[in-house]
């Protein structure tokens, strides 16, 4: 990972955090609806765990392949996937759907897993992880497979790196929200950033896809 | 279409919906009784700067006979800021109109000319059989799943239960019936939340053949009609408890569940008394860790000489109140109560739920006393305030005088006439004023009677809110 990259990584991080409904306004919730700052506090890891696990399973998944020596069918695949998955997101009207506000904070984590995946918060990733050069490069090709491991691991950093911006963001946008400006902000500052994420969506399978050309 | 900023109507907390602007239209449900002519949503100017206050500006038949329009609600409203599956960009601007007589559901779309909206779906009333196994739909809340729909009674010919049935968020068709567990539920009636503690309440009337024909003495004496509250789990749709209110108690109707999300209790309007021919509110709240009822407010029947009662009541010699709705302010301070018998709406501050104090009252209509409203000094009124609807800044509150079309002829014999009212607030001390300038009756409704009252952008019984 070049440290441009790992500055990417972290802008992604810090746009997945921005997005109230990746889980900062159900952590202000809590915190009012309990009645205190630790409750929102105790939200955050939680929802950030959910998260890392989504972006997590993509990034190792992609690693791990490229790394076996499939990279080229890994951008191609993914490149096309993502165009799809933005494009449908683009499209549909439908939205996730959730009932239920009582959690407990496994089932927290959980709720922010499923909202991540659901969103493609980790495939938002494909093009940093397909650019960058597989762990085995350097031994050469006689490791390939022996190198999957590396990439995976490589992948889990991605993620962690990745995380530790969108947890970020996400906890300095809980804590202004319910300490200084207030919810009456989400009425005109809630841009519809369901279209800008299905944008760079398309635009991430864009980039990958190019890539392999 | 999606918006880019969310929709100006949703408010995060029912704090902020306080603040909202005054709302300058109203659409009414106006049906026709004999069912020869079309039901129709009325929409009247209620912004008191137009030459046209208080007038009937806009119209829209639907295209069907029989339909009796009862209530009706919006596709979306604040409740899609909840954080856990939030779509703020949805657009508040369907009105989801049931046929409680024809199991019919229209959507009304308000956007391109808000005083004609227009039929842009209706669905028959197969489609709610096949889908949700339910017929005669009756309250509208937009929620977490979609749309709830209540029904009163089941498909197929078979009586019940009623329950609650799901359309979908965007096309409006039917999901399916909502309950996987409705535990010993039969009857049927409102619902409505605790939305951030994963609570639905439901309440009961009775099923379509105890009502349809006009209110049956036997059943009501026999205390075969509706008693209990049903409380839920949101999430998993089951049965959690009934809360029995004595079978004396007969129609717990209209459930008005605190706006502010912290707070877990809500109010309840029981019609009458076997007993006393009394009407009651009660209030439900938590009792340790289960759900308990209270009985806050009880409104008497008053004496009356029978020759001036309907055949129903001579026996009695006296006019039960028959609280048929009641609404909450959405500070939560004032609760409004119809008293339909009588012809009279009183307010209570229920800052403290479980001791509230009257603090307005006005007169109009009434089986026995017929007071006239102030626009029309001379004309005796028929029917009584029944359904009530508030502003969301709490200031303004609309009555209108039908209740239900076989009841109406039960109540009013000599013709219940169709009139709306509004009455000023005052928010600080309480007390209620009638607008001598607003007066929509008779012919403006064009021979059809009015039911339930929406106002454009939200109102105190169309939202709720995840945030306090």
């Amino acid at each position: 990972m070049t440290w441009p990259q790992l500055a990417a990584l972290a802008a992604l991080g810090a746009f997945h955090g921005i997005n109230p409904a990746m889980g900062w306004l159900f952590a202000v919730a809590r915190g009012m609806q309990e009645g205190g700052r630790a409750a929102l506090l105790r939200s955050l890891p939680p929802i950030a765990a959910g998260h890392a696990a989504s972006v997590a399973l993509v990034a190792s998944l992609v690693t791990a392949t490229r790394s076996a020596g499939a990279g080229t069918a890994v951008a191609v695949g993914g490149g096309v996937l993502l165009v799809g998955f933005g494009l449908w997101r683009l499209l549909s009207e439908r939205h996730f759907r959730w009932v239920g506000m009582r959690l407990t904070l496994p089932q927290l984590a959980g709720w922010s897993f499923l909202m991540s995946s659901a969103h493609g918060a980790g495939l938002m990733l494909l093009p940093l992880l397909a650019a960058a050069p597989p762990p085995g490069h350097h031994a050469g090709h006689a490791g390939h497979l022996a190198a999957a491991p590396a990439g995976a691991w490589e992948g889990l950093g991605a993620a962690g790196v990745h995380t530790a911006a969108m947890f970020g963001t996400a906890a300095l946008l809980a804590l202004v929200v319910y300490e200084v400006v207030g919810l009456g902000v989400l009425r005109t500052a809630w841009f519809n950033l369901d279209r800008l994420w299905a944008g760079v969506l398309v635009a991430a399978g864009a980039i990958t896809l190019l890539s392999t050309v | 279409m999606n918006r880019w900023t969310p929709d100006p109507t949703f408010y995060a907390s029912p704090r902020d919906a306080v603040q909202a602007p005054a709302e300058k239209l109203a659409y009414v449900a106006a049906f026709d009784r004999a069912a020869q002519r079309p039901d129709a949503i009325a929409v009247v100017d209620v912004d008191p700067d137009s030459p046209r206050y208080g007038g009937v500006v806009g119209w829209t038949d639907l295209p069907h006979l029989g339909d009796e329009l009862h209530h009706f609600g919006w596709n979306a409203c604040s409740s899609a800021l909840c954080p856990t599956a939030a779509h703020p960009h949805v657009e508040r601007r369907y009105l989801i109109v049931p046929g409680l007589r024809s199991s019919r559901i229209y959507v009304l779309d308000t956007k391109a000319d808000p005083t004609r909206p227009e039929v842009v779906k209706v669905l028959q009333a197969e489609e709610l059989a096949k889908h949700a196994g339910y017929s005669r739909p009756h309250t509208v809340h937009c929620g977490p799943e979609g749309i709830y729909l209540s029904a009163l009674g089941g498909a197929d010919d078979r009586d019940g239960p009623g329950g609650i049935a799901l359309l979908d968020h965007t096309s409006f068709e039917v999901r399916g019936a909502w309950e996987a567990d409705r535990g010993p539920q039969f009857l049927a009636y409102d619902f409505w939340w605790h939305l951030t503690r994963d609570v639905m309440v439901t309440s009961e009337w009775g099923t379509p053949s105890m009502i349809e024909d006009g209110l049956v003495g036997e059943l009501l004496l026999g205390r075969k009609y509706g008693h209990a509250l049903h409380f839920w789990d949101l999430r998993r749709r089951r049965h959690v408890q009934t809360v029995d209110l004595g079978d004396q108690h007969q129609m717990p109707l209209e459930l008005r569940p605190a706006h502010d999300p912290t707070k877990t209790y809500g109010f309840v309007g029981v019609v009458i008394s076997v007993e006393d021919l009394s009407a009651s509110i009660w209030v439900w709240h938590r009792d340790g860790d289960r759900w308990a009822a209270t009985k806050v407010i009880t409104i008497p029947a008053e004496p009356a000489d029978p020759a001036l009662l309907p055949e129903l009541l001579k026996p009695f010699g006296a006019v039960p109140p028959l609280v048929t709705d009641i609404d909450l302010s959405v500070d939560d301070r004032f609760l409004y109560v119809s008293c339909w018998g009588t012809g009279e709406l009183k307010q209570y501050d229920v800052s403290d739920p479980f001791h509230p104090v009257e603090t307005g009252s006005v007169r109009l209509g009434g089986i026995v006393g017929r007071t006239p409203h102030p626009a029309a000094p001379t004309q005796r009124l028929a029917g009584g305030p029944q359904m009530v609807e508030v502003s969301r800044d709490g200031r303004r509150v609309y009555v209108t005088n039908s209740l239900y079309g076989a009841w109406d002829d039960q109540f009013y014999p000599d013709g219940v006439g169709a009139w709306q009212a509004k009455l000023d607030v005052d928010v600080t001390a309480g007390g209620l004023t009638l607008d001598h300038r607003f007066f929509p009756h008779g012919d403006d409704f064009r021979g059809l009677r009015v039911h339930q009252t929406r106002l454009q952008g939200g109102d105190a019984s169309s939202d709720s809110y995840c945030f306090p």
